[in-house]
């Protein structure tokens, strides 16, 4: 078994109920994707938050760089054209 | 027909017992996240706890409260077999006497879900979730240590050479069991051991461990016969009771 302090981080996310998509809610450490699974059921839906569980290795994960965000968001900041609010959403639509 | 009282007892105060053991495990456990696990699973152990003993107080009539079957008897009252009462140990004893003792529960529980006595079966209902998800936790742990480090897989075995023996009381049936099998309330205990033998003997080929082998045994914690670690356990579970009884949140 390694130290503690040399298993690997994982995020998790949640589903909170049918239907939802799976959020993002913390990370946790776990010397495998199983205790991950088991840990996030303990640390993050032991007050009924979820349904669903995902966890995957923060390593696995992409980011942006800070660095890049003037030029890869700030252009879409002029485009309202892209925004559905031009469509009238029925009623019977609840969790759009 | 419905359960005695003293059969109600001894579901009771093994998990009563086991998740006051799980629960000297909090703020010392390996990680924060196994500090989490191991809590829940004692909660949900002293929960089962709860309904069992308000019950058997209900069916004993004898005005017994859940807090009073907890907090203020005697050893020699408990009637939780030897195996969930022996100390925590190093983490690889904790999960060896937890994985044992949950496939016993799983094995049980799911059976009791059909017993003749509607209240047991409910609460037998309730509690096989909550034991899918133990046996899961400490199977998931013994295959990680048993299949690890020659450390690890050396400590999880011989925990299981400790801790074997013990197993044989689970099993042993005597008179209330036999009387409490005929009237339905409870499956037969050969039949349970049957199950848990063949869940036991699965987990063991994928731990890479090895099952020792059974020795006679003659101690009987279901009969309020305990090891010299029960009363030092209880001495501080009921401490509170004691020095300030009917003291309360």
């Amino acid at each position: 078994m390694h130290d503690i302090r040399h298993w690997p981080l994982y995020e998790v996310f949640v589903r909170a109920r049918g239907g939802l998509d799976h959020k993002h809610v913390g990370s946790l450490h776990a010397a495998d994707a199983r205790m991950a699974i088991d840990h996030a059921r303990d640390l993050y839906t032991r007050r009924e938050e979820g349904v669903s569980l995902w966890v995957v290795r923060s390593t696995d994960i992409t980011a942006s760089d800070p660095a890049e965000a003037d030029s890869l968001f700030e252009p879409a900041r002029d485009k309202i054209y892209r925004h559905p609010t031009f469509y009238d959403i029925p009623d019977e639509v609840k969790t759009l | 027909m419905i359960a005695t009282p003293g059969y109600v007892l001894r579901l009771a105060d093994l998990s009563l017992v086991l998740g006051q053991r799980l629960g000297e495990w909090i703020g010392h456990a390996p990680a924060i996240e196994e500090d989490l696990g191991l809590a829940n699973t004692a909660l949900d152990l002293i929960g089962q706890a709860r309904l069992l003993l308000a019950y058997a107080g209900e069916i004993e009539g004898r005005g017994r409260s859940e807090d009073d079957l907890a907090f203020l008897r005697e050893q020699g009252e408990f009637l939780n077999p030897v195996l969930a009462e022996q100390p925590n140990g190093d983490f690889g004893q904790t999960i060896v006497r937890q994985v044992l003792i949950d496939a016993f529960q799983l094995q049980l529980y799911e059976r009791l879900a059909a017993s003749s006595d509607a209240r047991l079966a409910a609460i037998a209902a309730k509690s096989v979730k909550e034991t899918r998800y133990h046996y899961r936790y400490s199977s998931g742990w013994l295959v990680r240590l048993g299949d690890g480090t020659p450390e690890s897989r050396a400590r999880v075995q011989s925990a299981l050479e400790k801790f074997w023996p013990l197993t044989v009381e689970l099993f042993a049936e005597d008179d209330l069991d036999r009387a409490m099998a005929q009237a339905g309330v409870a499956p037969r205990l050969d039949e349970v051991r049957a199950a848990w033998d063949l869940c036991i003997d699965g987990l063991l080929a994928e731990a890479t461990l090895t099952r020792p082998a059974d020795r006679s045994y003659s101690w009987f914690g279901k009969r309020g016969q305990h090891s010299e670690h029960l009363g030092y356990m209880l001495a501080e579970m009921q401490h509170l009771q004691r020095v300030h009884p009917g003291a309360r949140w």
